[in-house]
């Protein structure tokens, strides 16, 4: 999870059985959005360290931070795959924003669809599909917004709104759950 | 001829340079505080010639020069009016992720606290909120709306 703590965001783990809070990022940078890889050997989180907002992995004890997105513009929300082999981010670039996956080492970088606004995927359990939310301006003069979710295959095709009776946002999609 | 080939050579070289550090120079400063709002359309006044707000440049929480002379304002009047408490609220524009603002905007609140404390200010009387991009002061999409709304308001609780 991410704490705003004098000021400052950092990652932190909770054990759940003792409630036990450790920092595991140390530094005055902005870290948040951290997802754990499917094996919890690692996390992926967003940092602005480098001066602005980019994708981050490191070891679950907070140790081997690396940086992974080095394409232009800002990256943010990473979620690790339930594979494994998969990151899935926003990013926003000139004026728009996309939803794109890389692999874990920041490379293979592809960007399946951009909007004027749109972010937090979340990963399909057979590691096919994100599904995310989109918002769209819904009044005639510009105010207001309107917020749906939307899935999307990561070959970048099948496109398509998940109809909701009210506006829709941060979706998360569950592990399969057993009957 | 030799030597024009090796002076033209060493004129190459020094444009060359100079356009590098040239470019290096602008990349530092245009991050920096260009697009920070400096109108007076949105600002509110705590009273007389006292500003409630500042500005943020894009992804930035560093105070500019304005910025500190309205803190500076404020924290005349915090000295004046001591029974006075404030909230500083932190925002954020709409071209960011939202957890991303949310942090940002909390920072951008604290830049201004801190600001307060250097000038005697006590921190007892000072709390700080982050609404990130959810409390658009103008919900335009153009760039002087997003620039309107990258900011700390100072708001009187009693």
């Amino acid at each position: 999870m991410s704490f705003a703590k004098d000021g400052n965001s950092d990652i932190y783990t909770m054990d759940l059985e003792s409630r036990l809070v450790e920092k595991i990022t140390e530094d005055s940078s902005i870290d948040t959005s951290p997802s754990y890889s499917p094996d919890g050997k690692y996390i992926t989180f967003n940092s602005d360290r480098s001066g602005l907002q980019q994708i981050y992995t490191m070891k679950s004890d907070g140790s081997g931070v690396k940086r992974i997105s080095f394409g232009e513009g800002l990256y943010g929300t990473p979620v690790w795959s339930p594979r494994g082999d998969l990151i899935a981010f926003t990013k926003v670039r000139g004026g728009k924003f996309y939803i794109g996956v890389m692999r874990s080492d920041g490379s293979g970088e592809r960007l399946l669809t951009e909007n004027f606004y749109q972010e937090a995927p979340s990963w399909s359990p057979n590691g096919r599909l994100l599904v995310f939310y989109r918002e769209t301006k819904s009044g005639k003069n510009g105010e207001g917004f309107t917020a749906k979710l939307w899935s999307i295959d990561i070959t970048g095709y099948n496109e398509r709104e998940l109809k909701t009776e009210t506006d829709a946002s941060d979706p998360s999609w569950s592990s399969l759950l057993s009957k | 001829m030799k030597f024009n080939k090796k002076i033209k050579n060493l004129l190459i070289i020094l444009v060359s340079t100079l356009a590098l550090s040239a470019c290096a120079a602008g990349k530092k400063s245009g991050v920096g505080s260009s697009d920070v709002y400096t109108g007076n359309d949105t600002v509110q006044y705590l009273a007389s010639g006292v500003k409630d707000r500042v500005f943020f440049a894009t992804n930035r929480s560093s105070l500019t020069t304005a910025s500190r002379d309205t803190l500076r304002k404020q924290a005349d009047w915090m000295r004046k009016n001591k029974k006075l408490n404030v909230v500083l609220e932190g925002h954020g524009d709409e071209r960011g992720t939202r957890e991303y603002n949310l942090a940002l905007a909390e920072k951008r609140a604290n830049a201004a606290r801190d600001y307060l404390l250097t000038y005697g200010i006590s921190g007892k009387r000072i709390s700080v909120i982050s609404y990130g991009k959810e409390k658009p002061v103008n919900s335009a999409s153009t760039p002087l709306a997003w620039s309107q709304n990258r900011r700390a308001v100072t708001v009187k609780t009693k």
